[in-house]
């Protein structure tokens, strides 16, 4: 194990000589940190609104005024007839109609209801159901308003109260940035190493190595190791940025983070290694590391909640390393959750750790 | 030279699917010698240097370096040779002596012998000025120096210089043949490939291989004198036109 010391002189050397790398691992923290949670949100907010008001009475007119009142909606026009509002709706210009009814001010007083249709594009699932409930919520607490001042019904319009646990405010940030961390390092310490091993490939410089006698474990551990420097510092920024941007931070343990960060950047690092070992070039490496990557994320739970998948897909998450630090990064972070609450998260990235080591060290061949 | 043998080969072959890159070949070295191997592109002579290296597992036959086969004990093999590559293969961005000092802690020296021996081999090719440089901004036979300087750094047994001259000029070449010698006299076996006829006469034996066979071995004026030509390159122009595999 001597030599490990003079690969890691050497890999530290070429990897801070590289100027592009020491600026990727401060931007990209920073982006991922900074930017994507504010980019990333699920809130839904302007949602342009059509409203054709057939009726032109007072109560028509207070209705009109709640609804683009709301921070959710922009009134984006007043429109005569369907035709007209439907016309804006196919031109993307907006996404809701409300149609207040004829009658709309007159049946109110007689009968104690009348009709408001909404007209929903529901091409983006998410925003149009949301959106819908904004509106439902808008126009049933105006009916309250309405009943109350009437007189007509005393009896308090039935609401429900929900408490919300562990994120009060439903805020989007402190449920992403843990997750994003995890992100952000499968692109460095997950991708980088990929493009290492193929690239000395590439260089002809693994030649010159491979015909020492330095074992194969040096060699890769020699590999892994700055990465998961760097990756630790990464972890340790993005937690500065979180706090001192957005005011987020853990509820639990900051050493329990970092233990999984061990384990989990072994992982990645580790995939990696594996893939540029069996890589003839970067671009090959680089083709497979991105499939990886785009898979990994997208069945991580990062961004759909893995129990509303099909039970195969849950099932083949598994295999999913980022699905675990998920998990345990947002229990960290928002529940408070202690070690043995997330053991089971622990465990698959241990075994998933020895595993990706083993088969990194086995796929490095120096004789073929 | 000794009568001892380093390097023993016999029926050494390597194949990748149907094409056999070495056939058979069965030669020794001795140690102390320099042994050229000679043979037109595609002729097999890298693919046998690999396998002597322990970079490549033979497909038949077997090879022993420095007493150890090269099939079972290649991590052996490996502590007792140097090897040049034919495409220069020291880390571009680290400097001379970052190179040396990487190489030599690889090879188990310690930081005292790696200082001393550095002192001494900067001296010798003239580096001296060149330690801080990155070995990117070298010349291309400033380089080629260091990669053979670098081979033997940890004196090995036998030294591994594959075409360790293409593309360097005549001064170049020479000086760079004066390291080889001063190699072979600190008691290091030399085996190198080479397409300069010029350099054929400088070994002490040489071996002619074509398509993939090695058709003759033996010290340059011997074979001067079996084929009845008075050149090595009339020697080697015989048997090469023979070749029916081109560039490859």
């Amino acid at each position: 194990m001597k030599a490990l010391r003079y690969l890691l002189v050497k890999e530290y050397k070429q990897m801070f000589r590289n100027y592009l790398l020491p600026f990727f691992f401060v931007v990209l923290p920073f982006a991922m940190v900074n930017v994507v949670p504010r980019i990333a949100t699920q809130e839904i907010k302007n949602l342009n609104l059509a409203i054709i008001d057939c009726d032109h009475s007072t109560l028509s007119a207070r209705l009109m005024q709640k609804v683009s009142a709301s921070e959710y909606f922009n009134l984006f026009a007043v429109c005569d007839n369907y035709n007209q509002a439907y016309d804006l709706l196919q031109r993307g210009d907006v996404d809701f109609i409300i149609t207040i009814e004829n009658e709309f001010e007159r049946n109110l007083y007689r009968t104690g209801g009348a009709e408001v249709m909404v007209t929903v594009n529901a091409v983006n699932g998410m925003k149009g159901g949301l959106g819908n409930g904004y509106l439902t919520q808008i126009v049933m607490q105006y009916a309250g308003e309405l009943s109350a001042e009437n007189g007509t019904s005393v009896k308090h319009p039935v609401s429900v109260e929900p408490r919300y646990l562990f994120n009060p405010g439903i805020d989007y940030k402190p449920y992403m940035i843990p997750a994003l961390m995890s992100m952000t390092l499968v692109l460095l310490v997950g991708f980088l190493p990929a493009l290492n091993v193929v690239g000395e490939k590439e260089r002809g410089t693994i030649e010159q190595i491979n015909v020492t006698p330095v074992g194969r474990i040096e060699f890769i551990l020699s590999k892994m190791i700055p990465y998961w420097t760097v990756g630790l510092f990464i972890v340790a920024f993005s937690m500065i940025l979180a706090w001192k941007i957005h005011g987020v931070v853990p509820a639990g343990s900051i050493p329990l983070i970092f233990l999984f960060n061990i384990v989990y950047i072994f992982v990645i690092s580790s995939l990696g290694l594996t893939v540029s070992n069996y890589s003839e070039n970067m671009r090959q490496a680089a083709i497979v590391m991105f499939f990886f990557v785009v898979i990994f994320v997208l069945t991580s739970g990062l961004i759909s909640p893995l129990s509303s998948m099909p039970d195969w897909a849950q099932e083949a998450t598994r295999l999913n390393p980022l699905r675990y630090i998920i998990a345990a990064m947002r229990d960290i972070y928002l529940k408070g959750s202690t070690f043995p609450q997330l053991i089971s998260q622990f465990i698959p990235l241990c075994i998933y750790g020895i595993v990706a080591g083993v088969w990194a060290v086995v796929s490095f061949q120096k004789n073929s | 030279m000794t009568d001892k043998i380093v390097i023993k080969a016999e029926g050494l072959t390597k194949q990748f699917g149907d094409f056999v890159a070495t056939d058979h070949v069965s030669f020794e070295v001795r140690e102390g010698e320099i042994f050229g191997f000679l043979g037109a592109n595609g002729a097999g002579k890298t693919t046998a240097m690999r396998m002597l290296c322990g970079l490549s597992q033979p497909s038949d036959g077997k090879a022993s370096v420095a007493g150890y086969d090269v099939a079972r004990e290649h991590e052996q093999v490996k502590r007792h040779i140097g090897y040049m590559s034919q495409k220069f293969s020291l880390y571009d961005d680290l400097t001379v002596e970052e190179n040396l000092k990487l190489f030599g802690g690889i090879y188990g020296m310690t930081p005292a012998k790696v200082k001393e021996k550095m002192a001494d081999l900067l001296q010798e090719l003239g580096f001296a000025s060149e330690r801080r440089t990155m070995v990117k901004s070298l010349p291309l036979g400033w380089k080629q120096k260091l990669a053979f300087s670098l081979a033997i750094f940890h004196d090995p047994k036998i030294v591994f210089l594959d075409e360790p001259t293409g593309g360097v000029d005549p001064v170049t070449r020479r000086q760079f043949w004066e390291l080889i010698y001063r190699a072979s006299d600190r008691g290091i076996t030399v085996f190198v490939t080479t397409h300069y006829m010029d350099e054929a006469e400088y070994c002490d034996r040489v071996s002619i291989m074509v398509d993939g066979k090695i058709e003759a071995l033996d010290t340059p004026a011997n074979l001067k004198q079996m084929f009845g030509v008075s050149t090595m390159y009339d020697v080697f122009y015989t048997l090469a036109r023979k070749a029916k595999r081109g560039d490859g």
